[in-house]
């Protein structure tokens, strides 16, 4: 069987210790976590993760079940083949040396990516996007000199069916 | 009126129906024992942690209640773990409590702290720490909620001890409806009209039962429909009693140490229902090819345990009782045909495999361990509670003691935890005092928690306690014998305590047997004798279980003896 990437969105009571009962779920089995996302929904009370898990069909199953096991998940959602809305933050911090300033702020501008911080010698770049968008600005950052980067993970929503 | 912690745990305990407490205190649980002291609870005072959460258990599956443990924190609570964990692979309804530092000293490496709701997130249904006196009386009857309902288990709850000693008003909603937490209990009746389809289409089907048959009450369920769909029925070691053993329509356990017809039977099988069953490594073999002319239709209150190890042609989630329940009405209601003459040529099948072979062993003029078990089986007619200790003294136990009950089988099936069987039998002995408990020890497990000898010795359990003693750790001896040329590393057990003074020394009786003569008066004397009895029984030293199928190996490959 092959496997493949899947994105849940997983809703949880808003309680300490959720995220532990769920990290140990992966730890635990031998699942994997690519990334990882949490935050408050409109509802204090609960909270939504987004996961980005990988396995073959009948591993993404089990994960399935056993995370809506867990006696504090509300509800787990596999948005990975719905009509969904994905994507990630990421922070770059490129070194911008004089004779490269104008190319990374072309770049900037191809993406609709933002300068956020401005040094002698460096940008801290914003950009929003699904992966691929994201690897793609990386792939052509990185000549110029990658000092950091920092990514969100991904987060998602289902979109609404068209009326 | 406000009460303190220690009064709305004892309350809240009342309102669950407790009736019986199994703890060991300590300094974070003063103010419980303070409270415990001046209500009518039975509280069986243990010698080890460990042996509280066992005697919950088997106070649990003998009853059919919840076991309930009060311990105190840091060592009291990691002394629990081991149990926890037992009773969690075996979906046993257990609360268990523990005391906790006060809680401005909880994350300070305080005396006796140990994080216990993360020790024991993995081992629990669920668990809780209180942080707000207010939320006691409601976690609590969350508590005994999640234990007993869906898939059972235990949940702890772990209680800072000022919590337990400042005061609030007792506040429990009257029922508790959780929206993260449903379990499906009615199945749907379009996959069941399926499985109706599959048995009247089916020439060899068999019933693989499970716990799930146990937990859910549903050995009347099964009876019914196996006799009137005329299904030869076979059990894992947590379903031992679900369906009688003296059924014509038994096969035996499954599995690693199953009978050669109810392997077989798997092997050949077309249909197979399964219901409570987890299909555990232990009883499928070889995944590929277990059951594999089998359609399997699978039946668990838990969607996990689908599809986890073993594909099925049918998931049915529901309850087993009723599910099995809406089975019968169903098939009340198709024409199956002359079930006699259908099932003939399988059933016909079935029994040539027992006649030619049968679970046996050669005598030789020593004791035999499995007639020491054939004999207990005959000299308490088939009654008494069994709770066994882990390896082969267990095995021999479901082999050759036929249960035709439910709840009369304990045993630590999912962790196979060595000292279960003493502590568990002090539980079961509550739960039923006038029934005859008896454990069925080796001489490596009894050692690992025979302290609660005294245990039953103070709370006058009388409790029987037959020690297969082969002065080896029988089982793992057995796996060096077959597996690694005979090379016994660490197996050999050349120092024992004396059974017999130990028993003395506890104030009980002990009785010894070293002839195969010996064994019958010995068991006489030790069930005439209403005060714990310790049996030393000098069985063969390098007996094996057979039939045996190695690990990894196909179930129809059974070394026999």
């Amino acid at each position: 069987m092959t496997e493949k990437k899947h994105i849940f969105s997983i809703l949880v009571d808003n309680q300490p210790g959720v995220l532990s009962r769920i990290a140990g779920l992966f730890s635990g089995r031998g699942y994997n976590i690519e990334s990882l996302c949490v935050a408050e929904t409109i509802d204090p009370a609960i909270s939504r993760i987004t996961m980005v898990t990988m396995g073959d069909t009948q591993i993404i199953e089990q994960i399935k079940k056993q995370l809506f096991k867990l006696i504090n998940v509300i509800k787990v959602y596999d948005l990975t083949d719905e009509r969904s809305i994905q994507r990630e933050l990421i922070l770059i911090k490129v070194s911008a040396k004089a004779n490269h300033r104008a190319e990374i702020l072309r770049i900037v501008d191809i993406f609709r990516a933002k300068v956020v911080d401005v040094g002698s010698d460096h940008y801290t770049i914003e950009v929003t996007g699904t992966e691929d968008k994201i690897d793609a600005i990386i792939t052509l950052l990185k000549p110029m000199g990658i000092k950091n980067i920092t990514r969100s993970g991904r987060i998602a929503l289902l979109r609404e069916p068209k009326q | 009126m406000e009460l303190t912690g220690a009064q709305i745990l004892m309350r809240a305990f009342k309102e669950e129906g407790v009736d019986t407490i199994f703890g060991y205190p300590g300094g974070a649980v003063l103010d419980f024992y303070d409270e415990l002291s001046r209500t009518d609870f039975k509280h069986i005072l243990v010698r080890h942690e460990q042996g509280a959460v066992h005697a919950a258990d088997g106070y649990a599956r003998a009853s059919g209640k919840v076991g309930v443990c009060l311990v105190t924190s840091g060592p009291g609570a990691t002394n629990t773990v081991t149990g926890i964990a037992s009773a969690n692979m075996d979906s046993i309804p257990l609360v268990v409590v523990t005391g906790q530092v006060p809680s401005a000293l909880i994350g300070n490496d305080a005396f006796q702290e140990v994080d216990i709701v993360g020790i024991t997130r993995p081992c629990t249904k669920h668990n809780y720490l209180v942080k707000n006196i207010k939320d006691l009386a409601r976690i609590v009857k969350e508590a005994f909620y999640i234990a007993r309902s869906g898939r059972p288990g235990p949940v702890l709850i772990d209680i800072p001890k000022d919590v337990a000693n400042s005061k609030a008003i007792y506040d429990a909603p009257d029922t508790i409806s959780l929206r993260s937490y449903n379990p499906t209990y009615e199945p749907n009746l379009r996959q069941l009209q399926k499985v109706i389809e599959l048995i009247k289409n089916s020439r060899k089907p068999i019933i693989f039962a499970g716990g799930g048959i146990i937990l859910s009450r549903a050995s009347d369920a099964l009876i019914e429909f196996s006799h009137r769909t005329k299904i030869p029925v076979t059990a894992s070691l947590m379903g031992l009693g679900a369906f009688p053993g003296t059924d014509p329509l038994w096969l035996g356990m499954p599995g690693m140490h199953g009978t050669f017809r109810a392997n077989m039977s798997i092997g050949e099988a077309d249909l197979m229902i399964a219901a409570g069953v987890r299909f555990d490594d232990r009883v499928t073999g070889k995944v590929q090819e277990f059951a594999k002319h089998a359609e399997i239709v699978h039946i668990d209150i838990d969607p996990t345990s689908i599809h986890k190890n073993i594909p099925v042609a049918v998931p049915v989630v529901g309850d087993c009782k009723i599910t099995l329940t809406h089975l019968n009405n169903l098939i009340h209601k198709v024409k199956l045909g002359d079930l006699d003459e259908i099932r003939k040529p399988w059933l016909e099948k079935i029994r040539k495999w027992k006649e030619t072979t049968p679970l046996k062993y050669i005598q030789n003029g020593l004791i035999k361990p499995q007639f020491v078990v054939e004999k207990i089986y005959e000299l308490t007619k088939g009654e008494a509670i069994i709770t066994t200790e882990v390896g082969q003294n267990q095995m021999w136990a479901a082999q050759y003691y036929h249960f035709d009950k439910p709840n009369h089988f304990i045993s630590s099936g999912g962790l196979g935890c060595m000292g279960f069987g003493l502590p568990a039998a002090i539980g079961a002995q509550v739960a039923c005092p006038t029934k005859t408990v008896i454990d069925i020890a080796g001489d490596g497990s009894i050692q690992m928690n025979s302290q609660e000898f005294a245990t039953a010795v103070q709370f006058n359990l009388p409790v029987k306690i037959a020690i297969l003693n082969n002065g080896f750790l029988g089982m793992v001896r057995q796996w060096q014998e077959l597996f690694y040329k005979k090379n016994y590393s660490w197996t050999n057990m050349n120092f024992a305590p004396d059974f017999v003074k130990l028993a003395e020394a506890y104030g009980a009786v002990g009785l010894r047997a070293t002839q195969s003569s010996e064994v019958e008066p010995v068991i006489r004397e030790a069930l005439s004798i209403p005060r714990p009895v310790i049996m030393d029984f000098r069985v063969e030293q390098e007996e094996n279980v057979y039939p045996m199928v190695p690990s990894g190996a196909a179930i129809t490959n059974m070394i026999l003896v």
